[in-house]
């Protein structure tokens, strides 16, 4: 009896390569005369999580806000450096910011739905894009908070106003408001400081499932949730004259389980920051 | 000082683990001790505190658990901890290798010893000695003590190796000694085991202080 005919379908014994998405090199940026990051160089990979630790005040926001350059908007800024996105550098005179702010979209410390319906939050975006059909838009809304995991919790009032959901909804609401413009980086600015803790694991398992599609980098303070969340890890930490520094970046499970440097270890088991 | 109540019950922990060890050892000690002189009362009441051993075995890892769920414990903080955890063991086991001893003398009865003891109480001095150096080694994080330490299981094989033929001699000459010279050679073993169980305990010094698991020094047996 033949149990067995057909070829064993073969599967790579070794995973492609990791496709980087973000890279910076030799970045430094200040404020004015004040140095907040000197000579970072990463390389976020492509459809992961990266979690950006460290103490207060060591420039990991900074950090994060170098890749959609809103760091342009405050005042005597200045980035030296490159950072690049798809290897292309986005300090570039020619680039798009506009362009650029919709393929890396960000989500913010606390909930900022605009006061208006949950519909036209989700719409705002690609409106703004130039997207007026109105069945095209209702497809964005709706899959966008299918993808936010929201769906299913707001299809009764998606006409109603965005502040009458709950902080947690509110948050995977300003999500689906990113997604709604296709964007292939989510920076999240410690996403859950302002949530409880259902409403932090609903984000956290949210973030995994759009990991799949999208690249994400978080800042957070909250380290278990680092360790729980991400797949690499960023360790940040201000010198001396307070200008901050990549200090570590590795593997999530080795940075948690076995840190190269002994100030990762002090301020991840606590004894520090 | 931050985190003041975690090293506390951190460092209570690394205490109450020397504290075990140090039981551990008496049971060994005393256990040989009571075969040498055939002192029955003593192999029984080894015997009986051997459960001391166990529940301050499971005390220590209930407080492992507690500290890993109120307190997330990271990097080399994790590694202790789960450290402890696989120590603990080894010393309850040892505990257990040490009431062995005891129940075979008791179970040797009024029956005087087949020889005088010579090698055996050298393997038993020898396998606590590793085992004392172990915990120490673990409590300073000292890997070269714990990568040497096994090095010297050796010995204890050399003398495990020659309690045997000796053994197997005598047994071979007249089979009447054969359920003594038996006894005999399963309290060797015992002590053997131990020698190797403290191996373990360096292994896991390696680990906590360098996160690396390795295998160091295979015993012969």
């Amino acid at each position: 009896m033949v149990i067995f005919s057909g070829e064993i379908e073969r599967i790579p014994a070794v995973p492609a390569p990791e496709k980087i998405k973000l890279r910076t090199s030799g970045v430094n940026l200040f404020y004015g005369t004040f140095q907040a990051l000197r000579n970072i160089s990463i390389e976020i990979p492509a459809q992961a999580i990266t979690a950006i630790i460290g103490p207060s005040g060591c420039g990991k926001t900074s950090f994060l806000r170098l890749f959609n350059r809103m760091n342009d908007l405050i005042h005597n800024a200045r980035v030296e450096g490159s950072v690049e996105l798809d290897d292309m550098p986005i300090y570039d005179q020619n680039t798009d910011v506009v362009e650029l702010r919709k393929r890396v979209g960000m989500v913010f410390q606390k909930p900022n739905p605009f006061p208006m319906s949950v519909f036209d939050n989700v719409a705002f975006g690609p409106r703004r894009h130039g997207k007026d059909n109105r069945k095209e838009l209702e497809e964005i809304v709706e899959r966008s908070l299918h993808r936010a995991a929201l769906l299913d919790e707001v299809k009764d009032k998606i006409h109603e106003s965005a502040l009458s959901l709950s902080g947690g909804q509110q948050q995977r609401l300003c999500i689906a408001r990113v997604l709604a413009v296709d964007p292939e980086v989510i920076l999240m600015d410690e996403p859950c400081s302002a949530l409880d803790p259902v409403a932090t694991l609903k984000i956290e398992d949210l973030m995994r499932a759009l990991s799949e599609n999208y690249t994400i980098v978080i800042v957070t303070h909250n380290m278990q949730q680092a360790a729980r969340v991400s797949d690499m890890a960023a360790f940040l930490m201000m010198a001396d004259d307070k200008t901050g520094e990549l200090v570590e970046y590795g593997p999530t499970n080795r940075v948690f389980t076995n840190p190269k440097d002994p100030r990762t270890e002090s301020y991840i088991t606590g004894r520090f920051g | 000082m931050p985190r003041a109540i975690y090293e506390k019950h951190l460092k209570s922990l690394h205490e109450d683990v020397l504290q075990l060890g140090d039981m551990v050892e008496k049971a060994i000690n005393h256990s040989i001790e009571a075969l040498k002189k055939r002192d029955l009362a003593m192999a029984k009441q080894i015997v009986e505190e051997d459960v001391n051993i166990n529940n301050k075995r499971f005390d220590i890892e209930q407080r492992c658990i507690q500290l890993i769920a109120t307190q997330q414990p990271m990097a080399k903080d994790l590694r202790a901890i789960i450290a402890i955890l696989h120590i603990i063991v080894d010393l309850e086991r040892m505990g257990d290798y040490a009431e062995g001893i005891s129940r075979i003398n008791i179970l040797m009865g009024d029956e005087p010893l087949l020889k005088p003891l010579i090698d055996i109480p050298r393997m038993a001095q020898k396998a606590v000695e590793m085992l004392d150096r172990s915990l120490q080694a673990f409590i300073k994080e000292d890997v070269e003590e714990a990568r040497r330490i096994p090095k010297e299981d050796d010995e204890v094989d050399a003398l495990w190796n020659q309690v045997y033929r000796e053994l197997i001699f005598f047994m071979i000459q007249d089979p009447r000694t054969i359920s003594r010279a038996t006894y005999l050679m399963w309290v060797a073993h015992n002590l053997e085991r131990i020698a190797d169980r403290a191996t373990n305990i360096c292994e896991r010094v390696v680990f906590t202080a360098t996160g690396k698991m390795e295998e160091i020094g295979a015993s012969r047996y």
